[in-house]
């Protein structure tokens, strides 16, 4: 049984919690393009402080399969810029929305908001913290196109910073995975994140690695990261998924990245049977349907 | 010649009634004073003594707070124990220790340290506290934003 009100980060979830999302997930599958009436006359506020494109559309669109509808806010049309408290503000839509999609650029915006709001909060993405639908949609796309149990995953990129990379890692150890964590020097995930891991293995160098996973998750570096953009150069020539680096892997490896990527993986990949980002991104209507679902609707 | 006794007397004076905070560790009296709201400009009678012989702590010094006519309350005794984990409290009455405590290390704490995030809600104009459950001694996770706190707790006091 589902008992969360809001879903503000994975910490809240137990693996029950993730599986019975998963399973309402596949349930939505047929419907996240034909769509359901699931959630008629009901109405999601989407309250997007910061720019976001995948997050803000799949959830529009997952709602509007649903039969529900959605009212939009960006910061520039706010009253925030009147001075308005985000409290306030999340006061005030409470009473003319079912329910919340936030993405606020300070960490913790969604947890304060959960603590306030009448009606259940969902977490688009605060700061340089959670991102729990993104989370769910990348467990999704390996159950669904590799493997949950008895998982060899490696992560790749910016594991310093990326929020995705933290809150996945979490959500895999919750399954067991044995998991790899690539990453230059500067970027490499927070220890206090990978000592609550049970199996991990660190390294700076992908070739060591990719041929013995089933999953390789690639991350964007970001240029301003780097004090010396020579440095940058070559750490992201040394992280490029290319054609000759995907020789010898495993015949069921899938690639996933959150998205948007740069250059960190090269466009000939994408032609290639391993390539799944873009499933990946279609994934994130059924997860997101489910999860409206369960929140407005009860999970039954 | 003045005999130690005596000198330990002059050093330590009794106090009438309020509450004697003995243990702390060495170095912290005054990080203990902030967590009580004891400033400068309080009208309170208080006396501070550091670095006195301890056989009970480590490095063998403690310090010890007494603050006159103020009996602390548990929500302040425990939020010692952060900074101060062996702390122990004495309400005095009449110059008698009516009541000794341990401080217990509390599971959530609000509005005593800030959060080393500066990008976190919690240090924005929004209308709440700043608020850390409590792991471990020393180590406090942000509720709002789940940064750790595991080393000198003391600089990030409110």
């Amino acid at each position: 049984m589902f008992k969360q009100k809001h879903i503000v980060s994975m910490r809240d979830l137990t693996r029950d919690d993730v599986d019975f999302v998963l399973d309402y997930a596949e349930k939505m599958m047929p419907c996240a393009k034909a769509g359901v009436r699931l959630l008629q006359s009901r109405i999601l506020a989407l309250l997007f402080f910061e720019p976001s494109t995948r997050t803000q559309l799949s959830f529009d669109s997952a709602m509007k399969r649903l039969g529900g509808s959605t009212l939009s806010l960006t910061s520039e049309e706010s009253s925030v810029l009147k001075g308005e408290t985000l409290a306030d503000t999340i006061k005030v839509v409470g009473e003319y929305a079912d329910a919340i999609v936030l993405r606020h650029p300070r960490e913790g915006a969604a947890r304060m908001a959960s603590e306030i709001s009448s009606v259940p909060i969902i977490n688009g993405g605060d700061g340089a913290g959670h991102h729990p639908t993104q989370t769910l949609l990348d467990l999704f796309t390996i159950k669904k196109e590799s493997h949950l149990h008895d998982l060899d995953i490696a992560l790749l990129g910016d594991l310093r910073y990326g929020r995705t990379a933290h809150s996945l890692v979490y959500a895999l150890n919750m399954y067991d995975a044995n998991i790899t964590l690539v990453a230059p020097e500067g970027l490499q995930m927070p220890k206090h994140i990978v000592s609550t891991l049970d199996s991990v293995r660190l390294t700076e160098d992908i070739d060591e690695v990719i041929r013995d996973v089933d999953v390789l998750y690639v991350t964007r570096i970001q240029k301003e990261r780097f004090p010396d953009p020579n440095e940058y150069l070559r750490v992201a020539k040394s992280y490029r998924i290319t054609l000759p680096v995907l020789e010898g892997v495993r015949d069921n490896l899938i690639i996933m990245h959150p998205l948007p990527r740069v250059d960190e993986i090269a466009q000939e990949v994408d032609q290639t049977k391993y390539a799944k980002y873009f499933k990946q991104a279609f994934y994130g209507i059924p997860v997101r349907m489910a999860l409206l679902a369960i929140l407005l609707n009860g999970a039954t | 010649m003045i005999p130690d006794k005596d000198k330990e007397e002059l050093r330590v004076r009794s106090i009438r009634n309020g509450s004697v905070i003995d243990h702390i560790t060495a170095g912290n009296a005054l990080n203990v004073l902030r967590i009580l709201g004891i400033t400068g400009i309080s009208t309170a009678i208080v006396s501070v003594v550091m670095n006195v012989p301890s056989k009970r702590l480590a490095f063998g010094r403690k310090d010890i707070v007494k603050i006159e006519d103020r009996e602390l309350v548990p929500a302040e005794v425990d939020k010692i124990a952060l900074i101060a984990p062996q702390a122990t409290i004495n309400i005095i009455r009449d110059y008698e220790v009516v009541q000794k405590k341990l401080v217990v290390l509390p599971d959530l704490i609000t509005h005593v340290v800030r959060c080393p995030n500066l990008n976190c809600i919690s240090n924005s104009a929004e209308p709440i506290y700043s608020k850390f459950r409590v792991l471990d001694s020393f180590v406090l996770r942000c509720s709002y934003c789940e940064s750790i706190i595991d080393s000198d707790i003391a600089t990030y006091l409110i």
